[in-house]
C-alpha cells in the first residue's frame, strides 16, 4: 500500500562478484543477519516501544470496537456481549429520513471548499509570487497564515462581531444604508455563505505555501527565456507558471476528493444551531448528537464506519490517480 | 526581477499589488473590529455602537479588568496551560522516536511499522469507538482524556520523518564509528540539528492542545477543568453571559465588549508566540517536507 511497505527488510549487497555468495545464503543465514540487524537496532525498538502500544491502545482498539456497527450494544452488556444484528443500523441509516440531506450537506461544503477555496488559493499564491516588493510579499505571507491556527471557538468571536444583527460591522453597514439587520449566523438563506466565506478567509493564505513552493521550484530560466522572448506577465502565467504548478494542483484536488465526506467537524460544531440544521447538519455532527447525546452508540457507529469505509476507498482510489498522472502518490 | 518597464508591466504590478492589499484588509479588518469592540466604553457603546476607529473617543479596558477579576477565567486559562504543555511534551516525546525509527533505514520491521501506521491515517473508525474506549479506561474528568488519544499526528510524524532523512548519513556513521549507539547518536548528533523542526511540530501541537475544545466538551463535565476555549464557547453562545461571567446593570463593559474582550484573551498566545516560529514555516522546512 505505502512505498514503505516495499522496502526489503534486509539489503543484500548488489555486487556482481557477490551474486555467487548471495544465491548461497541459507535460511538460516538469513535469520542470523536478521538477529544482529534488530540487536545493532535494539535501542531505537526500545524507544518506540512507548509509541507502539500507544498505537494499539488508542487506534487498534477503537477499530476492534467499531464492532458494534453490527450489533446492538448495550452499555451493560459492553462490546463483546451485545447481540449480533448484522446490517440494521446501515439499512436505518441508508433508508433513514436523514441519509440525504447529511450526504448533500457534507457533499455541499467540502465540494465548495474544493470549487472556491483553490483557485482562489492559487490565484493569491501567485499575486505573493509576482510581486516585485519582497518585504510586502512576506508582510501579506505572515498576517494571511494566522487565521490558520486559530481556532473556530475563536473564529466564532470573530464570526460574531461581523455578522451579529446587533452589533455587528456587516450589520452596521447594512443599517447605516437604511436596510434591515440579517441574522447571518441563523439564517437558513445565509448560513452556507458563512461557513464556506470564513473557512475561505481561514484556509487560504495557509494553502497558498504549497502552491508558492511549487512556483519557487520553476527554473527563473524559462521565465528569463519567455521575457526574451517578448512574452507579457499573463503570458508567462499563462504558459510558465500555472503548468508548472498542474501535478501539485491535481495532487490537492485528488487529496480533497478523498476527504469528501470530511464537511469540516470543528466548523459546524462550534457555528450550526437548531435554525439551520437543515442546511448545516453533517454526517459528523449528526453521529455526534445520535451517539452521545442520544446514547444510539450502534447507529452512531455505523455511520461513522460508513464514512470512514468510503473514505478510505476514496483515498486509496484517489492515491492511485495521482502515481498515474502526477507520477507521485498521496501518501 | 526583469528591466523591461513596459506600460502593461507598472499597469501589472498596480494590479497585482492592489490585490495582495485587499487581501491584507478583508483579513485584518475581522481582526480590527474584535480589537475594537473589545475596547469600546459602555456609554459610547450604548450611544452609537461600536465605532469604526477608536480615536475621537476614549479606550476602555474595562472589559479585561472585569475578566481578569473572574476566578473562572483564571482557572480554565490554566487549566489550559496545563493541557498545552503536558499535551506537547507527551505528544514530542511519542512522536520523535516514530519518526527516528521510521527515517532509519537499516531497521528490521520499518516496513511493518509504517504499515501499522498508515493505516490508521487512511481509516477512521469514528467518534464513538474512540468514545467508548477512553470512557471503558476511566479518563472522564481526566486531563489524560485529553492530551493521550490525539497525542501522536501522523502528518507531523511524516514531516518530523522527512527533516531526519535529510541528514546526512555521513554524520550519523561517523559518531557510529566513534563507537555511539543508536540512542546517543538520537540525542547527540540528530536532535542537535533538529531544532527548527522540533520548534515546529511542538508549535502545531501547542497550538492544536490550546485550540481543542471538543474533547473537553466530550470527557470534562467537571467546569473546574475545562479549559479557555470551552469557556469562551460558553460566553459566546449562552443567552445569559451572567452564568459565566458577573454581568448586571452596574457593569462597566458591555455583553460585546466582554465577548470580545475574551475572544482577545483567547488568541493572545498564539499572537505572542506566532512572531517568533513563523519564520520556521514561512521558508525552509515545512516547504521541503511537502516536497519530499
Amino acid at each position: 500500500m505505502s512505498h514503505y511497505a516495499t522496502e526489503p527488510a534486509i539489503r543484500v549487497p548488489a555486487h556482481p562478484l557477490r551474486a555467487r555468495e548471495k544465491i548461497e545464503i541459507t535460511l538460516s543465514e538469513r535469520a542470523r543477519r536478521l538477529a544482529k540487524a534488530m540487536w545493532k537496532h535494539r535501542w531505537i525498538y526500545l524507544l518506540v516501544t512507548p509509541t507502539l502500544i500507544y498505537y494499539l491502545v488508542f487506534k487498534y482498539i477503537p477499530l476492534y470496537n467499531a464492532q458494534i456497527a453490527f450489533k446492538d450494544f448495550q452499555p451493560l452488556a459492553g462490546v463483546e456481549g451485545s447481540p449480533w444484528v448484522g446490517f440494521k443500523f446501515f439499512e436505518t441509516f441508508i433508508n433513514g429520513f436523514y441519509f440525504s440531506q447529511l450526504i448533500t450537506n457534507t457533499v455541499f461544503f467540502s465540494g465548495a471548499r474544493l470549487i472556491l477555496g483553490m483557485p482562489i488559493a492559487i490565484i493569491l499564491a501567485l499575486a505573493l509570487y509576482e510581486t516585485r516588493f519582497m518585504f510586502f510579499r512576506s508582510l501579506v505571507q505572515t498576517v494571511s497564515y494566522l487565521p490558520h491556527f486559530l481556532s473556530w471557538v475563536i473564529m466564532f468571536g470573530i464570526l460574531l462581531m461581523m455578522f451579529s444583527p446587533g452589533s455587528g460591522l456587516i450589520n452596521d453597514v447594512i443599517k447605516a444604508f437604511g436596510g434591515k439587520p440579517i441574522a447571518f449566523l441563523t439564517s437558513p438563506d445565509w448560513f452556507r455563505v458563512v461557513v464556506i466565506g470564513s473557512d475561505i478567509w481561514k484556509e487560504t493564505g495557509w494553502s497558498t505555501i504549497i502552491y508558492l513552493a511549487a512556483l519557487l521550484s520553476i527554473s527563473p530560466e524559462l521565465h528569463e527565456a519567455a521575457a526574451v522572448d517578448g512574452a507579457s506577465r499573463l503570458q508567462r502565467i499563462w504558459n510558465i507558471s500555472l503548468p508548472g504548478i498542474l501535478p501539485v494542483v491535481v495532487l490537492v484536488t485528488l487529496l480533497r476528493l478523498g476527504n469528501i465526506l470530511e464537511g469540516g467537524f470543528n466548523q459546524l460544531f462550534v457555528l450550526y444551531s437548531l435554525p439551520v440544521y437543515s442546511v448545516g447538519d453533517i454526517i459528523d455532527t449528526w453521529v455526534y448528537r445520535q451517539g452521545i447525546l442520544d446514547f444510539q452508540f450502534s447507529l452512531a457507529t455505523a455511520v461513522g464506519l460508513f464514512k470512514g469505509v468510503i473514505g478510505l476507498i476514496l483515498i486509496v482510489v484517489s492515491d492511485k490517480v495521482a502515481r498515474r498522472i502526477a507520477g507521485r502518490g498521496l501518501y | 526581477m526583469f528591466r523591461t518597464k513596459t506600460r502593461d508591466e507598472i499597469g501589472f504590478q498596480i494590479l497585482n499589488n492592489g490585490l495582495l492589499l485587499i487581501v491584507l484588509i478583508v483579513i485584518l479588518l475581522p481582526l480590527w473590529r474584535v480589537v475594537m469592540t473589545s475596547f469600546t466604553p459602555i456609554d459610547v457603546f450604548t450611544r452609537v455602537g461600536v465605532p469604526f476607529a477608536m480615536w475621537p473617543w476614549e479606550w476602555s479596558v474595562a472589559a479585561y479588568e472585569q475578566l481578569l477579576g473572574q476566578p473562572s477565567i483564571l482557572r480554565a486559562t490554566l487549566n489550559s496551560v496545563v493541557i498545552t504543555l503536558s499535551g506537547c511534551a507527551l505528544s514530542l516525546t511519542l512522536t520523535v522516536p516514530l519518526a527516528y525509527a521510521l527515517s532509519t533505514r537499516t531497521l528490521p520491521g520499518r516496513g511493518v511499522i509504517a504499515t501499522l501506521i498508515l493505516f490508521t491515517f487512511l481509516f477512521h473508525p469514528g467518534l464513538i469507538p474512540n468514545y467508548l474506549l477512553v470512557t471503558k479506561l476511566g479518563l472522564q474528568n481526566n486531563i489524560l482524556a485529553i492530551i493521550v488519544p490525539p497525542a501522536v499526528s501522523v502528518y507531523n510524524t511524516l514531516v518530523m520523518k522527512a527533516f531526519f532523512e535529510g541528514i546526512p548519513d555521513e554524520i550519523k556513521e561517523a559518531a557510529r564509528m566513534d563507537g555511539a549507539n543508536d540512542l546517543q547518536i538520537l540525542w547527540k548528533v540528530i536532535l542537535p540539528l533538529s531544532i527548527p523542526i522540533l520548534l515546529t511540530i511542538g508549535l502545531f501541537y501547542s497550538v492544536y492542545f490550546w485550540n481543542e475544545f471538543f474533547s473537553p466538551i466530550l470527557y470534562l463535565n467537571d467546569a473546574k477543568l475545562q479549559p479557555l476555549p470551552v469557556l469562551l464557547r460558553n460566553i459566546l453562545a449562552s443567552a445569559s453571559i451572567s452564568e459565566y461571567v458577573e454581568y448586571d446593570v452596574a457593569s462597566a463593559a458591555s455583553i460585546d465588549s466582554l465577548k470580545s474582550a475574551s475572544v482577545m484573551l483567547t488568541m493572545l498566545p498564539m499572537l505572542l508566540v506566532y512572531p517568533w516560529i513563523q519564520r520556521y514555516f514561512t521558508k525552509g522546512t515545512l516547504v521541503g517536507a511537502v516536497k519530499e
